[in-house]
């Protein structure tokens, strides 16, 4: 039985893994070689130049910047993110006042209509609420302007994405309250699988809604918290941070490169200015913040897992 | 013309992107996944090494048949389906059908230029006429460079549609071959449309003012503080994409300095923005942000709020190209008495009279080299550039084209007649910078976003903007991943 089992397994494992590879692996290691091309993206032929690509890019301001605000995304976002996030999920599920015969747990009134409201985002396209917000934040008739005016703040008008100082915050918020919704139904669900009883011994014990929240609900969400994490900086790195970017700012990608990031640079490159090795090149980049973003975190938040 | 027709369609550079489901990832699958959004899309065009395809043989050279297409033939042609529309093209494919029985003409009309037609370029195998335009347009010089593209010139010498005794190069407006050309020779696009440029106003919200049009900077900004004093700003722009300012900005620099400095601009020349002529042109510009004539929050609208705002009569002057006609035809009232102005100069010491206009091609047409039926797609430019197709462009998408003439005995909208006028008084003062189509990002994101952009927001001074301007023509002037022009 022995030998069966080995093909068995093969049998199953060839179909995925040949996918994988063909779809994620070779990709990659195309791009790799491309970034040592001159490829324009527009003709089938070009020349190998070496390092000529990357040497571009270390001297290249713009990638700089691009870099320097994508890990800015990467790093805020899933900070700013999870911790509202864990907040919201956390009154919803535990952080209510104690009703007379009611459970000894439960959320705040209300909580069943809130984590409905919280999930609404979730359900628009990220073009959608980027195009949304570009609305909500245009400085004469925006929905944000108007609503300062109205309460009398006719003195307080930003430019909002036509600001350098504000259109990366501006942004960010965007990608917050767009996801926020999502993660707070994860957590929900995650806590309400925390058995009721090690709760009721923190209050037996005389523990606050913080104490309890640090000290058993953390602990035992912390899987969850931490593919939430890593699940946050890919968004905050890739696919999300550039529709929201094209979609919203000036330019796109600025006022003066002030929300450009790497992945718009690499579509600019490659499709804008027909280069696409050195796109690719800005890829392998941002495969390398990616990765070096995945340890961080899988190393950080090693911890032993508490059974319950 | 990227920049502009990639903003005909409403709603500007949207892309659509999203995550659908949001399913959770493991950890073990979240390393593989990573970076994929970013990566993976470049895998889909990768190049592979096509074989060339065959081409089709010549037929018979007649006076019908100048090109000698073959009869036969199938003929594609790929149309962009922006703010024109492709009802036009089309009506000029059934003249082709018409004129060839016996060829198969598979038409096409997309938003994705470059998604649809990358790939067929890499792999050899394009289709035998584009129209290369829109939010997805190829580069052309890199399209040039590695020559993907035919050389127009048989179309232009070859006999006209409507005359047998005119060549079409006769026929079309100034500056459309001059265009189409990069360095050399050769005539490598054809643009269809012609755009005018310049400052768009309401006649009827002048006339209310008791004003005219102003010739000089000093008659402009006493219309703006006449203005300003109704509650009504001077000027308004799309602050997100600033490089709608030197629609008016370039020929004003041209009209004060002369043609030489704006080539010298397109040739990248060193200090070619530190003519004094461009000096006192931005700074007429900063006086408009300076004294308040630049409607409030300017800077954070976009092409389409920017126009509604300025339809809606919050603003008086709005520097624009010809589209804005169609584009914002649902917010502009009919009474509205559209015009378009030739920019105001500076005063009379100016080189060239009040009148230089910025009009250039837009919709850029293209044969590709390896095209199997390239004569069929030149027959069907030359179909398209014949008078009746010209008028039946004008009349359904209310803009020029490259024909010269073409607007007789149809009824032309306010805007076109005013763009007609303008050509008019124009005559020979017709510039045409190119660094908006020879160097994309240089233009838009660079002295678009980063100079005039910040320059107008009130962020940077005039002298600022100029230095930072000069900085990114240097380094675009020593950048080997360009491609450089001159004029020649």
């Amino acid at each position: 039985m022995q030998h069966g089992k080995y093909r068995f397994i093969v049998g199953f494992l060839t179909v995925p893994l040949g996918l994988y590879a063909l779809f994620v692996i070779w990709p990659f290691i195309q791009s790799i070689y491309y970034s040592f091309t001159d490829w324009t993206g527009l003709s089938p032929d070009f020349a190998m130049v070496g390092f000529d690509n990357y040497e571009r890019m270390l001297d290249d301001d713009i990638f700089w910047k691009s870099l320097q605000h994508s890990l800015l995304f990467a790093l805020l976002l899933p900070v700013v993110t999870i911790g509202l996030a864990l907040f919201l999920a956390f009154m919803i599920n535990v952080g209510g006042r104690r009703r007379r015969g009611g459970p000894v747990i439960s959320g705040v009134r209300g909580s069943a209509f809130y984590k409905i409201v919280y999930f609404f985002p979730q359900v628009l396209s990220i073009a959608i609420v980027a195009l949304l917000f570009a609305f909500a934040y245009n400085p004469d008739s925006g929905a944000i302007n108007s609503v300062l005016r109205a309460v009398g703040l006719d003195g307080v008008q930003p430019l909002w994405l036509g600001d350098p100082d504000l259109a990366l915050w501006a942004v960010m918020a965007v990608l917050v309250w767009s996801t926020v919704g999502f993660f707070v139904v994860l957590f929900s669900a995650g806590m309400a699988s925390i058995p009721a009883d090690l709760y009721e011994a923190a209050l037996l014990d005389g523990a606050n809604r913080v104490t309890t929240f640090f000290r058993v609900t953390l602990p035992l969400l912390w899987d969850t918290v931490q593919s939430g994490w890593v699940y946050m900086g890919i968004l905050a790195l890739g696919a999300e941070s550039f529709a929201v970017v094209q979609i919203m700012t000036t330019g796109p990608g600025g006022p003066d490169y002030s929300t450009t990031v790497m992945v718009l640079y690499v579509y600019q490159k490659a499709f804008r200015d027909g280069q696409a090795a050195y796109a690719t090149t800005i890829g392998v980049a941002l495969l390398v913040v990616t990765l070096a973003f995945a340890a961080v975190v899988m190393k950080l938040g090693r911890r032993e897992r508490l059974e319950y | 013309m990227g920049s502009t027709s990639a903003e005909n369609n409403g709603t500007g550079d949207t892309h659509p992107t999203g995550v659908g489901r949001r399913d959770l990832i493991r950890r073990s699958a979240a390393l593989g996944l990573i970076s994929v959004p970013a990566m993976g899309f470049l895998s889909a065009c990768a190049s592979g090494g096509g074989e060339e395809q065959e081409k089709a043989t010549q037929g018979k050279k007649s006076e019908k048949n100048p090109l000698a297409v073959n009869e036969t033939a199938p003929m594609e042609f790929v149309l962009f389906d922006g703010g024109f529309g492709k009802e036009y093209a089309e009506d000029a494919v059934k003249v082709y059908e018409k004129n060839f029985p016996g060829a198969k003409v598979e038409f096409s009309a997309t938003q994705k230029i470059q998604s649809t037609l990358q790939p067929r370029f890499n792999q050899g195998n394009p289709p035998d006429l584009i129209d290369n335009s829109g939010a997805e347009q190829m580069d052309m010089g890199v399209l040039v460079g590695k020559k993907q593209l035919a050389d127009l010139t048989p179309l232009l010498d070859a006999p006209s549609y409507d005359d047998p005794g005119k060549k079409v190069r006769d026929t079309l407006r100034p500056g459309i071959v001059e265009m189409g050309q990069f360095d050399g020779e050769q005539v490598w696009i054809l643009y269809y449309a012609y755009t005018v440029y310049g400052v768009w106003y309401s006649q009827k919200a002048l006339e209310a003012l008791d004003e005219q049009y102003p010739q000089t900077w000093d008659q402009m900004l006493a219309v703006c503080e006449k203005a300003k004093k109704k509650g009504m700003a001077g000027w308004t722009y799309a602050g997100k994409y600033p490089y709608y300012i030197p629609f008016s900005l370039y020929p004003m620099i041209g009209k004060v300095g002369g043609r030489e400095v704006l080539d010298a601009i397109d040739n990248l020349e060193p200090n070619a923005w530190k003519h004094p002529a461009v000096k006192a042109c931005f700074e007429a510009y900063y006086e408009l942000y300076r004294k308040g004539y630049v409607l409030r929050g300017t800077p954070g609208l976009d092409h389409i709020q920017s126009q509604t705002a300025w339809a809606q009569g919050k603003a008086l002057f709005l520097p624009n190209g010809s589209w804005v006609e169609n584009e914002s035809a649902k917010v502009i009232p009919s009474d509205f008495g559209l015009t378009v102005s030739a920019p105001t100069g500076l005063d009379s010491s100016d080189k060239l009279p009040f009148g230089t206009i910025w009009a250039s091609g837009g919709e850029p047409f293209v044969v590709p080299a390896k095209a199997r039926n390239g004569a069929g797609g030149m027959e069907q430019l030359r179909i398209m550039l014949g008078e009746a197709s010209s008028k039946n462009f004008t009349s359904k998408v209310k803009s020029l084209t490259a024909y010269n003439g073409g607007t007789d005995g149809i009824e032309l909208t306010p805007g076109l007649k005013s763009g007609v006028a303008a050509l008019d008084k124009a005559g020979e003062n017709v510039v045409n910078p190119r660094i908006q189509d020879w160097y994309v990002q240089l233009q838009k994101e660079k002295i678009g976003v980063s100079g005039l952009g910040e320059m107008m927001a009130g962020r940077i001074t005039p002298a600022e903007a100029i230095k930072k301007i000069q900085g990114f023509a240097d380094e675009a002037a020593k950048d080997s991943s360009i491609k450089h022009y001159k004029h020649q």
